[in-house]
């Protein structure tokens, strides 16, 4: 057995026969030309079919993984008509009468290597891109399509680089895994493999002996293993049973509606805490963002975010949903999230301490900066503004004044915006006793189940030693809940779950039954909620 | 002439959509544009050159337009730019 550490890409199992991928590179020779008109003739007319092609794998790509993955193509188009690169072909075919081929090949050269030399990762991955453009025209100049040896079984496709049309193009029922030499996380055909769910791993030194070998790949934690032993074997099918397992639960339940077996619908949503994740939100078939937590913005820096950079955060996961609604929660610092550029005083109890809109209604600024930005986004899709830690009506009545400024603001700049949904985190036993008088100022609740029922009970979170006193299903809780969702209905409110609770599978059915709106969820756990809610 | 500056905010700079996308709305134009940082310039109608400028996220950028239509050039691209960049 031999063993190579690589670098995970997309995680999942996969144990098959491993196919070198038939990197014939076109061979390209140089010849002299007398007729350069003619022979810049056939290098428009070869770019024009490959503009063409490109087209068709946009539309395919449409289709099979979205929007974003697919603009790659777009790209390309628009890199073919690049003038530099058309001028640079074009001029050597005309002063130094090559043949179109060579002109071309010489000019992918020059122009990735330009790519290669840059510092930042991103760009360098560029480099790529320039090469399949040129193979594409390659192929039309010399009408040789490249060889597709995928036929039959299932592979691990090894390769020592893969260009995206590549990627896309392959069929995706034929191959188990991706294992590349060259390939970064920010790569294209990375992009492409994660949305159609295939194994990845790269950094692997390909060896050309394995073709045709057995091996494992782990693309969780990017080990490949050749000739694998039957311990590893045993381990990997474990493996790739519980996926087996993860993926018949997506198919079974994916693009269903979520409704009881007596018909009662339930928006089923994700929290996300990250712009990236966004990729899981739409693969785990979530109906939208219950819980968009901005906190990330502000950690881990040593300055706050601007409002432009919060801005094209807010725009991407906007757009990416495409229509779906996404509630962002406004900044909830404080407590056990700490970022020392906020200068806050250290507190003997910082969950009861200065944070979350307690922060925001002091330092105006920062909240201001945030709701101008989520108004900015909001022209750009289907977002609802919430305000966590409410403990009081007048809490509320200040936020919903700022945002009004805020809009004041953009009306007078001339920035578009939308109205958006205001909703509020109910967190705190208070907001709950007076949910009647609150639910007459907003759109909707969000019951934070884990700080309510820490705040309830008394019982710190984060102390471990207390674990035998929490009961997140504590009487009292459900009771709160049972209030809130009668006040809410009350007023003609809507009223979701964003803790841990609305999770729990034990509890989904209760949940429901006692006319809870809105359930959101990590995007992991959507399917299998969406699979409770059906059996109620 | 006509200009303007702003400050990469998008997370990996200048990337390949948006330089693809700004190089399509700058050949809307009769006038010429380029873009200037870090000492480099170029025209924006070429992509590639654009992108080899390898902008990132926190550099200044300033974008110039000289021709008949430059203010509604210069109006246009700073729209974009703002929005996507």
């Amino acid at each position: 057995m031999e063993c190579v550490q690589g670098k995970a890409i997309v995680g999942g199992t996969a144990i098959g026969t491993v196919c070198l991928h038939g990197q014939a590179p076109v061979d390209v020779k140089r010849s002299r030309v007398e007729d350069t008109e003619r022979e810049n003739e056939r290098y428009k007319k070869a770019r024009a079919q490959a503009a063409e092609e490109l087209q068709q794998l946009y539309e395919k790509a449409l289709q099979e993984v979205g929007e974003i993955n697919a603009q790659i193509f777009e790209v390309h188009r628009m890199m073919l008509e690049d003038e530099d690169y058309n001028n640079s072909v074009t001029n050597m075919i005309m002063e130094q009468n090559v043949n179109a081929e060579y002109a071309v090949a010489m000019t992918s050269d020059n122009f990735s290597r330009m790519f290669e030399d840059m510092e930042d990762e991103y760009f360098k991955a560029r480099s790529v891109d320039i090469r399949d453009i040129s193979e594409r025209i390659l192929m039309h100049l010399t009408g040789t399509a490249k060889e597709n040896k995928l036929q039959g079984d299932k592979v691990i496709l090894l390769a020592e680089e893969l260009t995206p049309s590549e990627t896309i193009q392959m069929d995706k029922d034929a191959i188990l895994a991706f294992v590349t030499h060259v390939g970064s996380a920010n790569s294209h055909t990375a992009i492409l493999a994660r949305s159609m769910n295939i194994p990845a791993i790269t950094e692997i030194s390909i060896n050309r002996d394995w073709d045709g070998k057995t091996a494992a790949v782990d693309g969780a934690t990017g080990m490949l293993y050749i000739d694998p032993e039957e311990e590893i074997l045993q381990k990997m099918r474990d493996q790739m049973k519980k996926e087996e397992e993860r993926k018949l639960l997506l198919d079974a339940w994916k693009g269903k509606e979520t409704v009881t077996s007596g018909g009662r619908r339930v928006e089923l949503y994700a929290n996300i805490g990250n712009e990236s994740d966004v990729a899981s939100v739409l693969t785990n078939d979530a109906e939208g963002v219950g819980l968009f937590r901005t906190e990330f913005l502000y950690l881990e820096r040593t300055e706050f975010p601007t409002e432009q950079e919060q801005f094209q955060t807010y725009k991407y996961v906007a757009e990416n949903l495409a229509g779906k609604k996404l509630v962002i929660r406004t900044l909830d610092i404080g407590a056990d999230k700490q970022a020392d550029y906020f200068e806050l005083e250290k507190e003997e109890n910082p969950a009861m301490g200065m944070r979350a809109i307690r922060i925001c209604l002091t330092r105006k600024d920062i909240f201001k900066t945030q709701l101008r930005a989520i108004l900015r986004a909001s022209a750009f899709g289907n977002i609802s503004v919430m305000f966590p830690m409410i403990a009081s009506l007048w809490e509320v009545q200040e936020a919903k004044k700022l945002l009004e400024e805020a809009k004041g603001e953009l009306s007078a700049e001339g920035i578009a915006y939308k109205d958006v949904e205001i909703g509020i985190m109910i967190e705190t036993p208070a907001a709950v006793m007076i949910s009647r008088e609150l639910a007459k100022e907003v759109d909707f609740f969000s019951i934070g189940t884990n700080d309510l029922t820490q705040y309830t009970l008394a019982i710190d979170r984060q102390n471990q030693k207390l674990d035998a006193f929490y009961d997140a299903h504590h009487p009292a809780v459900l009771a709160m809940l049972q209030m809130v969702i009668e006040n809410a209905h009350a007023e003609k409110k809507w009223v979701g779950i964003c803790g841990e609770l609305a999770a729990d599978e034990k509890l989904t059915g209760k949940l429901v039954e006692m006319g809870v709106d809105e359930l959101s969820v990590s995007p992991g756990m959507v399917l299998p909620i969406r699979k409770a809610i059906a059996e109620i | 002439m006509k200009s303007f500056q702003y400050v990469i905010q998008d997370p990996v700079g200048i990337h390949a959509r948006p330089a693809g996308l700004l190089s399509a709305k700058a050949k809307e134009f009769n006038a010429v544009v380029k873009i200037a940082a870090g000492g480099r310039e170029s025209e924006v109608t070429k992509l590639m050159a654009v992108m080899a400028m390898g902008i990132t996220c926190g550099q200044e950028i300033t974008i110039i337009a000289e021709g008949p239509d430059e203010e509604e050039a210069i109006a246009e691209l700073e729209k974009f730019v703002r929005e996507n960049l």
